[in-house]
Formats: structure tokens, sequence, C-alpha cells
């Protein structure tokens, strides 16, 4: 299957932590239980200081943001092993996390729940996006492209991790090529 | 091989690992708590099914600590959600928060935050409690549903941080797929100065390689600079590895690691047999470097990441709110020791707040007298207000009703925690500062950054 993803992008920096992602005082909402996974989304990356980021990736009120795209630069997702990070991204329908470079249980973490694709650039493109240009992601064809100007950048490959993302997640992944029964 | 990949081997079944292998490793302790836990357990009985058994009641252990001792009602029940599992599982090492295993947890507001909350089962804070109650040992490996689970490298075992879905896998299984690390090498000589703590060992190398100069590796200390430090020395070193990204912390084998373990294991009972990895002529490192402890200064991690270094002597003109002591890192006895032997006899002039990381330690605390005194009362003359509510805090923010939480913009804090993104301690606008117990006590003294050394002797 194709993995595309279109639409306007939310441009971060470095050291995006996994408080700013998802701030520890909603770490009591417990994600397997569905109203409480789809709250999750609606305070996905609130952690972030206003006076920074004044335009939110949420909207107020709102249980789902508009960019399906974050742009991030160093060691996103850094801190604390929350699976509630990359849930409140999915949650809030983000499909992709472009960055410079990921912490690592973050991206296993990404993996793992096939919540989101964390893709690594090659470039640093929270330098060039700006939070609400459009762009297009594609996964197969590892690039991300600026709308506004018709350039392509080039994504890193994801290797193995394409279809677990792509499946759901290890456990639906390993039922799907055989590793584990179906679910009785 | 180095010591990670020595422990990686042995648990795969295989003669040898080299760095970048996929290999699958058998779990030996599996550790999860109050905010993390309720989620793991739901993905494992939504993978295994409602009616599924843990695959070792032995080595399931569950440790509430974080969000405790508030009133949020999520928080309250996330802990029973704990509770009704660890009886449905008959899991002998859960460390509950009351005494009644049938019962629900609902903390008392009106007692206040700094009067003890809690049965005679809870242990504190998860990394702090896992050696206190027995479950650290040498050559095996130990995941946690949290960060700082590496703080158990300090023991001679591999020890990180996983998620929920991992962590629901190994419920059901007992093991895990993991890519075997990189190692870098720490190499540490010489001898730590009065006023210097480990504190400040692992902020210089988090300011030497930077916010990420660990991403997916190994961090091993060793050299002949291990023998001074104490077990909780290297603990608080082990502990802020992920600070750097690191997957893990590696300390070696001796006789301090025994002495502890062998302690523990027997004190409560739990499984006394292990087998510690020594370390091999030929090892492969990404990156070596030394690190002579006995020029090292009393160091601070600036707002906003524990990367961004300095001495403690050149941020005399950062004036501060509060002051905290607490957490995995540095809620231990000993760095409540060192907190006091500078306080001692005077008082602070910011807020200050002191939260022991396990009830063990503020027993110590409550017990272990100087001139007379007890430590406890020493701290609380000296003006900081100590809880008995032990655990996580507001290291993490948590909750707004959590002792010590930063709930206004603005506020500066220097703390002997180990993470300072913006909002870690609580409101997003207000900034942290990590130091040692030490460089806390003499900045909470002089309501500026500190160094402590200009408060020794007395």
């Amino acid at each position: 299957m194709q993995a595309i993803f279109t639409g306007p992008v939310y441009v971060v920096r470095d050291n995006i932590d996994t408080d700013q992602i998802i701030s520890a005082k909603y770490l009591n909402l417990v994600p397997t239980i569905t109203e409480e996974y789809e709250k999750l989304g609606s305070y996905a990356m609130d952690g972030l200081p206003d006076a920074l980021y004044p335009e939110r990736f949420v909207k107020p009120g709102a249980m789902d943001t508009e960019f399906p795209i974050i742009i991030a630069g160093r060691n996103f997702g850094c801190g604390s092993s929350r699976e509630h990070a990359p849930i409140a991204l999915g949650a809030a329908d983000c499909q992709a996390v472009v960055a410079e470079s990921f912490a690592r249980i973050f991206f296993r973490n990404c993996v793992a729940t096939g919540e989101v694709y964390p893709v690594e650039c090659t470039e640093r493109l929270c330098e060039i996006f700006r939070t609400g240009d459009r762009a297009v992601v594609d996964i197969d064809a590892g690039t991300i492209t600026l709308e506004r100007t018709g350039k392509a950048y080039s994504l890193k490959p994801l290797g193995e991790v394409r279809p677990v993302v792509e499946a759901g997640g290890i456990f639906q992944y390993a039922r799907k090529v055989g590793m584990m029964p179906d679910k009785v | 091989m180095t010591l990670t990949e020595k422990i990686l081997a042995r648990a795969a079944g295989k003669a040898s690992v080299k760095a970048g292998d996929n290999i699958w490793v058998k779990t030996d302790v599996l550790m999860t708590h109050d905010v993390c836990g309720p989620g793991t357990i739901g993905v494992f009985k939504r993978e295994f099914g409602k009616n599924a058994k843990v695959w070792d009641r032995e080595r399931v252990v569950i440790i509430p600590d974080h969000y405790i001792f508030t009133a949020d009602s999520l928080s309250n029940r996330n802990v029973d959600i704990l509770r009704d599992f660890a009886r449905e599982q008959n899991l002998p090492y859960f460390y509950d928060v009351i005494d009644d295993a049938n019962g629900t947890w609902k903390f008392d507001t009106t007692k206040g935050l700094l009067q003890r909350q809690y049965g005679s089962n809870y242990a504190g804070v998860c990394h702090a409690a896992l050696p206190q109650k027995g479950h650290t040992r040498p050559g095996e490996i130990l995941f946690g549903t949290d960060s700082h689970t590496c703080m158990a490298g300090a023991f001679n075992q591999f020890a990180t941080g996983i998620g929920n879905t991992d962590a629901g896998f190994v419920m059901g299984t007992g093991k895990l797929l993991i890519k075997v690390p990189e190692t870098m090498r720490f190499r540490l000589e010489g001898r730590l100065q009065p006023g210097v703590m480990a504190k400040d060992i692992i902020l210089h190398v988090i300011g030497e390689i930077g916010f990420d100069g660990a991403t997916y590796r190994a961090m091993q200390f060793d050299g002949p600079g291990i023998a001074s430090l104490s077990m909780d020395d290297r603990m608080t070193i082990a502990n802020m590895a992920i600070e750097a990204g690191g997957k893990n912390a590696m300390f070696p084998f001796d006789a301090r690691t025994a002495e502890y373990v062998e302690a523990r294991t027997k004190l409560n009972g739990t499984r006394s047999h292990y087998e510690p990895v020594e370390t091999d002529a030929d090892q492969n490192f990404v990156y070596e470097t030394v690190i002579d402890l006995d020029k090292l200064e009393p160091t601070v991690a600036c707002h906003p990441d524990p990367g961004q270094r300095k001495k403690a002597r050149e941020l005399a003109s950062v004036k501060l709110d509060r002051a905290y002591v607490g957490s995995c890192t540095g809620g231990k006895t000993s760095d409540f020791i060192e907190f006091a032997q500078i306080l001692r006899g005077k008082k602070v002039v910011i807020d200050t707040f002191g939260v022991p990381a396990s009830p063990e330690i503020v027993q110590d605390l409550q017990r272990t007298k100087w001139g007379g005194e007890t430590i406890w009362n020493i701290l609380v003359t000296a003006g900081v207000r100590m809880t008995e509510n032990a655990g996580c805090s507001a290291c993490l923010g948590g909750p707004v009703d959590t002792f010590g939480r930063m709930n206004q913009p603005g506020l500066k804090c220097i703390s002997a925690t180990n993470r300072n993104f913006p909002g870690r301690m609580g409101h997003k606008e207000s900034q942290v500062f990590l130091a040692s117990p030490a460089t806390v006590a003499a900045s909470a003294l002089a309501g500026s950054i500190a160094d402590p050394r200009d408060y020794l002797g007395n």
C-alpha cells in the first residue's frame, strides 16, 4: 500500500521532549481505554511553550490536529519512555513526523504502536519549512515536497520499520506475517 | 565484548554478539508503575486475551510511585487497576500504596501533603525501590516502562526503558527483540573533591557529549575512579544516561556491588543467585574518554535541556525562586546527607522542597542523628519542606496538586532531579536548573545559584 501524506506541516525545533508532546499531567489517561485515547490526542503537543509556539498543534476545543505532518529538528521525542507520546500524535490524526533525528525510545514506540511514521530527513528542514506550509510526504519515494516551492527533499529509508508501522504496530505485524497466532 | 555485549549475548543464548545485531533476549525482570502499568496491562490483555497469565509471576515487579499523593481521581484509579491485576495474576512483587489487597486507594487531602499516607508495602520511586527490595542483580536483563530504568546499570546489569506495547509483549512472552548498542567508554580516574558529587560527573559527561551524544548507545563507566564511588553514586550516574539519549548505562562488578546485592536479596528473600560479567581485554568502543574526577567542579545543567552545562560558580547571577531535592537520581539517603551537611544550622532563603525517594529513606533520615538531632529535623529547622510521602512528586510535574509542582510561569528552580526540558516540573513557562544536592543546598541559602565549596566546613 502507498503511504503518501498531504497537508499543512507543523514545524518545531530541536529537543522536543515527551513532556512537550504530551504534558505529564495527562499521563493519568490510559491509552488502551478508548475515550482516554481520544483525549490524549486533544492534548498532543500541548506542552510546547506558548511564547515559542503561538500557533497550537491542536486548536483549543478540537480533538484532532489540522497538521498531518510534523517537521522537527534533532532529538525529537527525547525524555521519558511514555508511549502516550506517539499515541497522542496518532490519536490527533498526525501521520508522520519528519525529523533530523529521533530519541531512541520514542522511535521504537512509534514503530511498536504503529501510531505514526517516524522518518528521518537529511537536511535541516525545520529551518526551511514554516508552520502551515503544505507538503507531500511520500514514504516509498523517500521525499517530502514543499508545495510553495515545488522542491523535494530526501528522506532516509525506513527499511524494516515501514511494514510494521503500516500493519499498525508490532502485534498486528507479527500476526500478519505469521509470527504470532491470530487472536481467538 | 563490552560489558553490555556480554550480558546481551548471554541473554540471547549466543557465544557472542556485536553492536548492530538484532537479537531476542530473555527478560529477568519486567518493572512497571502506575503511569504506564495500566496501559501495559491493557496491551497485554488485548493481545494475549483477557484470561492470559503473565509469563512468570516472580519476574513481574509493579511499583506505584508517580501520581500517588494527589486527589486526581484517574490517578488514584490507576493504582487500583494495578492492584486488581496483581491480585488476578497472584503477583508476589506488587508494592501497593495501601495494605488492604481488596481496598481502593484514595488520597486524603485533609491530611495534607507532608504526612505519611501509605501502608507497609509501599516502596517509593521504582528505580530506588528495585535495588532496595532486592530486584537488581548483576548480569541480568531488566526492562522497565520508564526511561530512568537505566539506573540499574549501576549494578552491572543491562537495564533500559521501554514503552507499553513492548512491555505488554514482554509480559506475555518474557522476550524482546533489541538491537545491540555500540558502547561508549568513560574511564574515571582520581577521586571527587569535597563539595563535588556523582551528579557533577554525569552533568559533566552530558555536557561533553551533548543531549543526544549517546543516542542508541551504551555508556560504560569504568577505570580506577569507580572504586571510590558508592552504589548510590553509581546509581546517580547511571540514572542519567538517558539524558544523553543512552540506551543503557553499565558499571563493572566489584565488592561493593556484591555487598549491596547480597544484603538486599537476603533481607527481602528475593532470588540471590547471579552471575556478573567481567571486563574483557578486548573491547570495541565507538568513543573513549578519560574523566579526571579530581578536576571536576560543581556543575549545573541550565534550562532548557540537560546538555546546557555550566559551572555553578559561573551562574551566581541566576536568581532562583525554588530549590528541590528528590527523585530517583537525587532523593537517596546519601543525597539528603550531603544536602543537610550544608544546610545544618542555617536557613534557606527560597522555597525549598525535600522528597525522599523511598519510605526507607524517610526512615533513615528520621532515625539518623547528628549531635542529638535527626537529619530530618535539621532539614526542617533549616526551612526545608520535607514530605514523608516518598515518590516521584514534582520531578515530572504531575497533577496540579503535586507537592512542589511549579504551577506559575516564570518560576526558576534549582533541582537535584534528572530532567529539565520545558515544563518538566510543572508550568511549561517555568525553568529548571539541574545540580547536585550540595549545589542545591548552597543555592537555597544564597537565593541564586551558588558553589557549594563556599559553604563547606561549618
